[in-house]
C-alpha cells in the first residue's frame, strides 16, 4: 500500500514537471503570436494558451490524453471508417497500427525466442559450439543492430519480401541473443552437486535435461524473455520507419514530417501501453509457471 | 571421440537443415546437388572439424580465441563464397571483400561520420545521461519513500520503446548533434538509474552498522562503503547504456541530421543502393560498439577487481 502511494507521488511529480515544461516551452510561440497581433497578453492568458495550442512544442498531458482517446475510442465508435460503421479498424486510428506492430513483434519474438532456446541447448551440450558461437553472441550484443534495421527492411523490400516478414526478422534477431544468453546461464545454473546426484541415480542425459536443467533455467529464461520482447518491440517500431502502411513506427515518422506533435505523443503512449502489456503478459506467464513449479518467491 | 560426435552434430545439423529446406522448396533442391554447394559444405565441415578438435584441448585463452576466430572467419569466407558462386547482386548483399574495399576507399568520410555520431552525439549524451542518473540515485538514496516510488516507474520506463522520442527531440534541439545527445540522455537515464539505485542498496545492514559504530558521516559512508559496493551494479548499467547510446545516436539521425553522420550515411546510401558503403558504415558501428563496451568492461575489471565475477581471470 505504501509502495502504491510512493509510485503515485512520483507519477504526480512527473506530471507536474511535464505541465511546467509545457508552459515554459510553449510560451514563446504564444508571445510571438501576440506580438504579431499587437496585443500584450497577461500571464493568465499566456498560461491558458500554452495548454491548448494546436501544434505545441510540448503538448500538455491532457491534450495527449484527449488525442489518444480521439484516435482510439472516438475514431472506432463514431468515425466513418471506424470499427462500428465499417466493420474494420480505422486506418486513421491507433488501434490498427498498434495491431500491425503487435503482430510483427509477436511473430518475430516467437521465432527469435525459439531459436534462442535451441541455440542455448546446443551451446550447453556441445563444447565446440560453446567456444565458437558464444563469444560472437556476446559480441553481437554490443553492436547497435537496431540502428541498421531500416536498411535491412529496404533491402528485403527490394528483393520482394515485404509486409510482416521483414519486420518480424528484425524483431526475431533482437530477441534471439538475449534469450540465448539468458537460457545458457539458466541451463548451467544447476550445481555440480546436483548433477552428481542425478549421476548416482543413473539418470540418462535426457532425464537430467528435463528434470534438472530445464526447470532450473526457468527463472533465467523468463527474465530474458522480458528483455527480449521489449527489444523485439523496439526493433519492430524502428523497422517500420521507412515503410509506408500500418505500424506505430510509420505513424511516428508521419507525425514528425507534418509537425503533429500531439499525434506523436499519442502514438508514443500507444507504444508504451503495448510494451507494458506485452512485458506484463510474459510476467503473468512467468508467475503462473513458477508457481506451479513451486519456484515462486 | 568427443570431437567426432561434435563434428557429426555440427556438420550433420547443417546438412539436415538443408535437406529439410530442399524437401519443402523444389527450387532449392536443384541448387543443393552441385559443386558449389559441395564446396560450401566442405568449407563448413572442415572448419567445424578443426574447431571440434581444438575444443577438446584444454581450455585456455589461446584455444578459446582461436576457436572463436576460426568460426568468425569461416562465416566471412562462406559469405564471400555464396556471393561469388551464386552471383548475388551487390544491391542485395555485397561480398565482404567489396565492403572492405569501400571501407578502405572512404576512410575520411567514415571518420567524419564517426566523429559526428559517436564522439559528438553518443559520447556527450552518454556522459550527461549516466552522470545525471548517478546523481539522481544518490539524491533519492536518502528517501526510502522516493526509492519505492521511483524504482517501479524506472523499471517500467526502461522497458519502453524510448527511441520513439527521437522525432520530438530532433524538433526541439535542431538537426545537429545536440538533438542526438538529448535522445541518448533520455535513453540511458532510466536503465542507469535503476542499476544505480539497486547498487546503492547492495550493502548489508551489518556493514552499514559498522560504519555507524565508527561514527562515519553520511558522505564518508557513501564514499568509503556504499559507492564502492555499488560499482558492479553501476558498471552493469554503464555497459547496457553503452549499446543504447549508439543506437539512440544513429536512429535519431533518421529523423533529420546535417549531411554528415552514420545514420544519415546509412539512410542515403541505401537510397542510392550502394550497399557496400552501408555495410562499411555498419562495420564502423560494430567496431565502435565493441570498443566502447570493451573499454567500459576494462575499467570495470580495474575498479571491481574484488568482485567474485572478476576473480580468477587475471
Amino acid at each position: 500500500m505504501r509502495g502504491l502511494a510512493a509510485v503515485l507521488t512520483v507519477i504526480v511529480a512527473i506530471l507536474a514537471i511535464w505541465y511546467l515544461a509545457a508552459v515554459g516551452l510553449n510560451q514563446q510561440w504564444t508571445r510571438d503570436q501576440a506580438a504579431r497581433a499587437g496585443t500584450n497578453p497577461g500571464w493568465s492568458e499566456v498560461l491558458r494558451d500554452t495548454m491548448m495550442q494546436e501544434r505545441p512544442k510540448l503538448p500538455a498531458p491532457h491534450q495527449v490524453a484527449a488525442e489518444f482517446w480521439k484516435l482510439t475510442y472516438v475514431e472506432e465508435v463514431e468515425g466513418r471508417r471506424g470499427l462500428l460503421n465499417s466493420g474494420s479498424l480505422s486506418n486513421r486510428g491507433l488501434a490498427a497500427h498498434a495491431l500491425a506492430t503487435f503482430g510483427a513483434t509477436m511473430l518475430g519474438f516467437a521465432f527469435g525466442a525459439g531459436f534462442g532456446m535451441l541455440l542455448a541447448v546446443g551451446i550447453v551440450y556441445n563444447r565446440a559450439m560453446d567456444m565458437s558461437v558464444m563469444p560472437w553472441a556476446i559480441a553481437s550484443q554490443t553492436i547497435p543492430i537496431v540502428a541498421i534495421a531500416p536498411m535491412i527492411i529496404v533491402v528485403l523490400n527490394s528483393v520482394g519480401i515485404s509486409g510482416l516478414i521483414p519486420k518480424a526478422i528484425i524483431a526475431a534477431y533482437l530477441s534471439f541473443f538475449p534469450v540465448a544468453v539468458g537460457m545458457v546461464k539458466g541451463l548451467r545454473s544447476p550445481e555440480a552437486m546436483q548433477l552428481d546426484q542425478l549421476h548416482t541415480w543413473n539418470a540418462s542425459g535426457a532425464q537430467a535435461f528435463f528434470k534438472l536443467r530445464l526447470p532450473a533455467s526457468m527463472p533465467y529464461l523468463f527474465a530474458s524473455l522480458k528483455v527480449g520482447i521489449a527489444a523485439s518491440l523496439v526493433g519492430t517500431i524502428v523497422a517500420e520507419l521507412p515503410l509506408g502502411g500500418a505500424g506505430l513506427g510509420t505513424r511516428l515518422l508521419a507525425g514528425s514530417y507534418y509537425g503533429q506533435t500531439i499525434q506523436i505523443w499519442a502514438t508514443l503512449i500507444a507504444a508504451a501501453l503495448l510494451a507494458s502489456a506485452m512485458v506484463g503478459a510474459v510476467g503473468l506467464v512467468q508467475r503462473i509457471t513458477l508457481k506451479r513449479m513451486g519456484l515462486a518467491r | 571421440m568427443m570431437a567426432l560426435r561434435s563434428v557429426v552434430y555440427g556438420f550433420g545439423g547443417v546438412v539436415a537443415v538443408l535437406l529439410a529446406l530442399a524437401a519443402v522448396n523444389p527450387g532449392f533442391r536443384t541448387g543443393l546437388f552441385d559443386l558449389r554447394a559441395a564446396a560450401l559444405l566442405a568449407v563448413w565441415g572442415g572448419a567445424w572439424a578443426l574447431n571440434a578438435g581444438l575444443a577438446t584441448l584444454p581450455r585456455n585463452r589461446l584455444t578459446q580465441g582461436a576457436v572463436a576466430l576460426i568460426f568468425g572467419a569461416t562465416l566471412l569466407i562462406l559469405w564471400e563464397m555464396v556471393v561469388r558462386f551464386y552471383a548475388v547482386s551487390p544491391v542485395i548483399l555485397p561480398a565482404p571483400s567489396a565492403v572492405a574495399r569501400a571501407f578502405v576507399g572512404s576512410t575520411a568520410m567514415l571518420w567524419a561520420d564517426f566523429v559526428q555520431t559517436i564522439l559528438k552525439g553518443a559520447l556527450s549524451g552518454y556522459v550527461i545521461g549516466c552522470s545525471a542518473a548517478l546523481i539522481t540515485a544518490i539524491l533519492i538514496d536518502r528517501s526510502p519513500f522516493l526509492q519505492r516510488g521511483l524504482l517501479p516507474v524506472g523499471n517500467f520506463v526502461a522497458a519502453l520503446p524510448i527511441v520513439g522520442i527521437a522525432p520530438i527531440l530532433v524538433m526541439w534541439f535542431g538537426f545537429d548533434w545536440q538533438s542526438k545527445a538529448a535522445v541518448v540522455v533520455v535513453m540511458v537515464f532510466f536503465p542507469m538509474l535503476v542499476n544505480c539505485v539497486a547498487g546503492l542498496q547492495a550493502t548489508d545492514p551489518m556493514q552499514r552498522d559498522l560504519m555507524q559504530t565508527w561514527s562515519a558521516t553520511w558522505a564518508q559512508s557513501l564514499l568509503r562503503l556504499r559507492l564502492p559496493a555499488a560499482m558492479p551494479f553501476i558498471f552493469n548499467g554503464l555497459k547496457i547504456a553503452s549499446t543504447l547510446a549508439l543506437i539512440g545516436a544513429i536512429v535519431a539521425e533518421f529523423f533529420g541530421s546535417p549531411v554528415v553522420g552514420m545514420g544519415f550515411r546509412i539512410s542515403t546510401e541505401v537510397g542510392k543502393l550502394r550497399l557496400d558503403m552501408v555495410w562499411a558504415e555498419i562495420t564502423v558501428a560494430a567496431l565502435a560498439g565493441s570498443a566502447f563496451y570493451g573499454l567500459v568492461a576494462l575499467i570495470e575489471k580495474r575498479v571491481t577487481f574484488w568482485h567474485p565475477s572478476q576473480r580468477g581471470r587475471s
